[in-house]
């Protein structure tokens, strides 16, 4: 039985605003305020909003429909800012039981291009927000724009996700056919599900198009199409952008009526629909891919030259994951979250220079340089708050290591006052009336520890193993 | 095919740029059609002109009939024309002009370049080019700019042939706005009269159409090339100033390129940074008031006037600049990015030159918009990447805009003219049908 797995991503950048050299060490507010209430407001109304009601209803009225969505952390923040009702419907179509959730890096960002360990705290972190907001700890993963290689999927399997969507591109698949599921070259057991590009392009890019030769695409030729697919050919996966459904389609081409006859048409035809996991579980992978080269969803290349295409892009890219390491070492929260607007894969395709780049609009950027000259601006005045926590003379290794230091010191005081305070407790029990003794011990344990941090804090390893000793002798001695 | 052509300027003697311009054109036509025959008509040729095409000097052309032998002839005209073009062009004398001031040739005098009593050199290039006309074959008529639109407007009224007009500027670009009504007359009549108006740009064109008042389907934009540089230019060495970066200007210091807006610029940048340093090349009527105002925002010291270059020292020039800034407030073309492009230099030029049209590896700012261009600057002075993308993609860039194919599509409008009876019979849509298919970013 062939299985349609529908799925619709949802990310909005941050939008930059315009920011002057002249700006830099004095202005650290990076962003255009009201371009970007006005962009999510428009979008919201003209696809977000329109689109998930389709759907919530869709979910509702069919028994057989399944979706799966995918929200980057960045988008998330405009919604949950600009415009809170498209969360609550997501919540409402959550509620329906018919959605599987994906992870992606909450910037929407190259962090896998990038540097590793960011890589892997954006996922958590986009995990965690997910399911706070939904109740579901996603299995699934997608990277930003689908970026996959060999490598990523066996970061993405050791991160312990399933299975991974990417594009079906054609210079990868050759002769294969998207319709299968596949597995990761490395890991095994990472599962991978390649978009079809044609019959996701159908939707998204062509299906308000008059000079296409399948205009105008009704449901049930749409569903016909995929029931005359090989028999063996089980599996659809048809991604988009949720945008499709409203801007790059408007909602006039009558694009929400086609989708919803699809579940209908589809059960005509003997087709259901999946979520990524169920397909992932129900079907067996045909055998591992080999992807050595990064590939993504973008543009008729399929690869990541629409980020990292030209030398600005790559000096930009290089600039920015330069300071990864100390940026996730940092608590400042500002610079955090200034971290996960910058990174938004958007910000370097407005420095692509390109000749044909599909549904590209540079806002308020007249052209690739004057992008780049904006973003790097913004970066330097960045860079230089990032340097100003920690002391440039400290190099990244040795700054992790003494902070890792602090790090474990403080988890191992916390643990030793777990165990004081559960020692204590054992010694109430046994001498009941003698209350208070132990409540002064603990103040002393508790001094105690915290000098010893404050010491290491400062220079080296070398007073980690005395004040390691002398914790443990203490403890020995409260025993 | 068959070309009479009017000129001011010819290399060697180089005025400004419509030298470069003709130079490029004709030379483009004859290295890439065959069968490209030009006759190019100077007011007084050095004699030291490359010999590709046939030179006519105006100042060797009777006007008035004189009787001399065949030796004396032979005595007296230079090597480049035979004394039978003399007797020739005699036989086509066709009114009185023995009151004029002639020689005992009967031909006038020529001062050559744009000496003060450059109207009447106007009116007497015309009057000859009436007897060229009589005695010359061709099948097309081109006067490069406003100078020599009377000479085709007259070779048109005597031969019939089809005229095409090139606009390297107009009065506006020069004046911004406040035209000398005489120089107006002259060019407005001399569009007026043309079956092809070729304009330097598509801004160009746009003046042409909106305050000559020229029917659109008659105009095009046929952008301006550069010849690829000679080898001794191409071996002077790019010079790395360390930290240090070299920010240019160079052009005329006069009201229609902006100086001011590049000193405004560069205070800009220098009072964030001091690792710059400007110069401002060239000479010109706002060149004491530019250093003035250098002095008057106190950044003399990083700003340096070298006066004006010429030959080999502006390639000097581009090639010892990190920058090449031209922020001209209204430019027909502008070709000086272009040379500093093949000199592998990064340029910022403003929105306001025709050569940002034919151009993407540049950096275009509004020619008013000082904080646009001092980032740019700034950009282009600290992130290698940005730089290293703008030469190396400008020198690829530069070097496909070959005068070879300027002139095949000038090539494709005299066909137009001379065998398809012009575009004044043509639809709008054909016309700009025609438009489309020779612009030079078509496919790009």
């Amino acid at each position: 039985m062939k299985q349609i797995c529908l799925y619709f991503e949802i990310h909005q950048i941050i939008h930059l605003k315009r920011y002057r050299f002249f700006d830099i060490g004095r202005d650290h507010y990076y962003y255009d305020d009201y371009e970007n209430e006005r962009s999510i407001n428009y979008i919201a109304e003209n696809s977000y909003v329109p689109a998930l009601q389709t759907l919530i209803q869709m979910a509702r009225e069919n028994d057989n429909f399944k979706v799966a969505l995918s929200l980057s952390g960045v988008g998330i923040e405009q919604l949950e800012m600009h415009a809170p009702q498209v969360v609550d419907l997501l919540v409402e179509l959550n509620s329906t039981g018919k959605v599987e959730w994906l992870c992606e890096p909450y910037s929407h960002g190259l962090a896998s291009l990038g540097n590793e360990e960011s890589f892997v705290d954006e996922c958590k972190r986009m995990s965690a927000k997910i399911k706070e907001l939904f109740g579901q700890t996603p299995k699934v993963f997608r990277n930003s724009s689908l970026i996959y290689s060999d490598d990523i999927g066996a970061q993405v399997a050791a991160m312990g996700f399933k299975g991974m969507l990417t594009e079906g591109a054609k210079h990868i698949l050759g002769w294969k056919s998207p319709h299968f599921v596949y597995n990761n070259a490395i890991n095994p057991n990472l599962k991978l599900l390649l978009r079809d590009y044609k019959l996701s392009d159908d939707i998204s890019l062509r299906f308000n198009n008059p000079e296409w030769s399948e205009y105008p695409l009704m449901a049930d030729k749409y569903m016909d199409w995929i029931a005359s697919l090989p028999q063996e050919e089980n599996v659809i996966n048809i991604f988009m952008e949720l945008c499709a459904l409203g801007i790059f389609q408007p909602l006039s081409s009558n694009i929400l009526e086609f989708l919803k006859a699809l579940p209908k048409c589809a059960a005509e035809r003997g087709i259901t629909f999946a979520t990524p996991s169920e397909v992932i579980k129900q079907n067996e992978s045909v055998g591992a891919i080999e992807i050595p080269y990064n590939i993504s969803w973008v543009d008729e290349e399929r690869d990541t030259s629409c980020w990292l295409g030209n030398g600005m892009q790559r000096e930009a890219f290089n600039k920015l994951y330069s300071v990864a390491d100390r940026v996730r070492i940092a608590t400042d929260r500002r610079i955090k979250q200034d971290w996960d607007y910058l990174q938004a894969s958007n910000n370097f395709r407005f420095m692509t220079t390109k000749q044909a780049s599909v549904g590209l609009n540079r806002g308020i950027y007249d052209g690739p340089y004057d992008a780049f000259t904006n973003y790097m601006n913004i970066l330097g005045d960045f860079i230089s708050r990032v340097n100003s926590l920690y002391p440039m003379d400290v190099d990244n290794e040795e700054l992790n290591s003494l902070l890792t230091t602090i790090k474990n010191q403080g988890e191992e005081i916390e643990a030793k006052d777990k165990e004081i305070e559960k020692l204590r407790k054992k010694l109430e029990k046994y001498n009941p009336t003698e209350v208070a003794e132990p409540k002064k011990a603990p103040a002393k344990k508790a001094a105690a520890p915290k000098k010893a941090s404050a010491k290491t804090a400062v220079p080296a390893a070398a007073k980690e193993e005395t004040s390691a000793k002398k914790a443990p002798a203490k403890k020995a001695a409260k025993k | 095919m068959k070309v009479l052509m009017f000129g001011w300027e010819f290399p060697p003697k180089i005025y400004g740029g419509l030298a470069v311009a003709s130079y490029g054109i004709t030379k483009g036509m004859v290295e890439g059609q065959p069968d490209a025959d030009i006759t190019f008509c100077l007011p007084k040729p050095c004699g030291e002109e490359e010999k590709f095409l046939r030179i006519i000097g105006m100042n060797q052309v009777p006007i008035v009939y004189r009787d001399h032998n065949y030796d004396f002839v032979k005595s007296r005209v230079p090597d480049y024309m035979s004394p039978e073009d003399y007797y020739r062009w005699r036989d086509n004398i066709y009114a009185d002009f023995s009151y004029m001031n002639v020689n005992e040739m009967g031909c006038m005098e020529f001062a050559g370049g744009y000496p003060g009593n450059l109207h009447d050199e106007i009116n007497n290039f015309s009057i000859i080019a009436g007897v060229l006309a009589r005695s010359e074959q061709f099948d097309i008529i081109h006067a490069h700019d406003w100078l020599t639109y009377p000479a085709g407007v007259h070779a048109k009224m005597v031969s019939g042939k089809p005229l095409c007009i090139h606009v390297h500027a107009t009065d506006f670009d020069r004046s911004r706005g406040k035209v000398n009504p005489t120089v107006y007359s002259i060019e407005k009549n001399g569009m007026d009269h043309a079956d092809c108006i070729m304009c330097v740009s598509e801004l160009t064109r746009q003046t042409v159409i909106k305050e000559y008042h020229q029917d659109p389907r008659k105009c095009f934009a046929m952008h301006n090339a550069v010849y690829p540089l000679p080898q001794d230019y191409l071996d002077i060495p790019r010079k790395n100033h360390g930290k240090e970066k070299v920010v240019t200007f160079l052009g005329r210091i006069t009201m229609q390129k902006g100086p001011e807006y590049f000193v405004e610029a560069a205070d800009l940048v220098l009072k964030r940074t001091n690792n710059v340093r400007f110069c401002f090349a060239g000479s010109g009527d706002m060149y004491e008031a530019m250093v003035d105002l250098a002095a008057a925002k106190g950044i003399a010291d990083k700003f340096h006037f070298p006066g004006f270059q010429r030959g080999k020292q502006v390639y000097e020039c581009y090639k010892d600049s990190d920058v090449f800034v031209m922020p001209s407030v209204s430019e027909p073309f502008g070709i000086a990015p272009l040379e500093a492009m093949q000199c592998g230099t990064p340029c910022i030029i403003s929105k306001q030159s025709g050569c940002g049209e034919i151009l993407d590896k540049v950096i275009k700012v509004d020619y008013w918009d000082i904080h646009a261009m001092a980032d740019a600057i700034y950009s282009l002075c600290n992130n290698e990447g940005l730089h290293t993308y703008l030469a190396e993609e400008g020198l690829k860039e530069v070097d496909a805009i070959t005068w070879v194919n300027v002139s095949l599509r000038i090539r494709r409008l005299y066909d137009e003219c001379i065998y398809n009876g012009g575009f004044m019979n043509k639809t709008w849509e054909e016309c700009e049908a025609i438009r489309v298919d020779i612009d030079p970013m078509k496919g790009r």
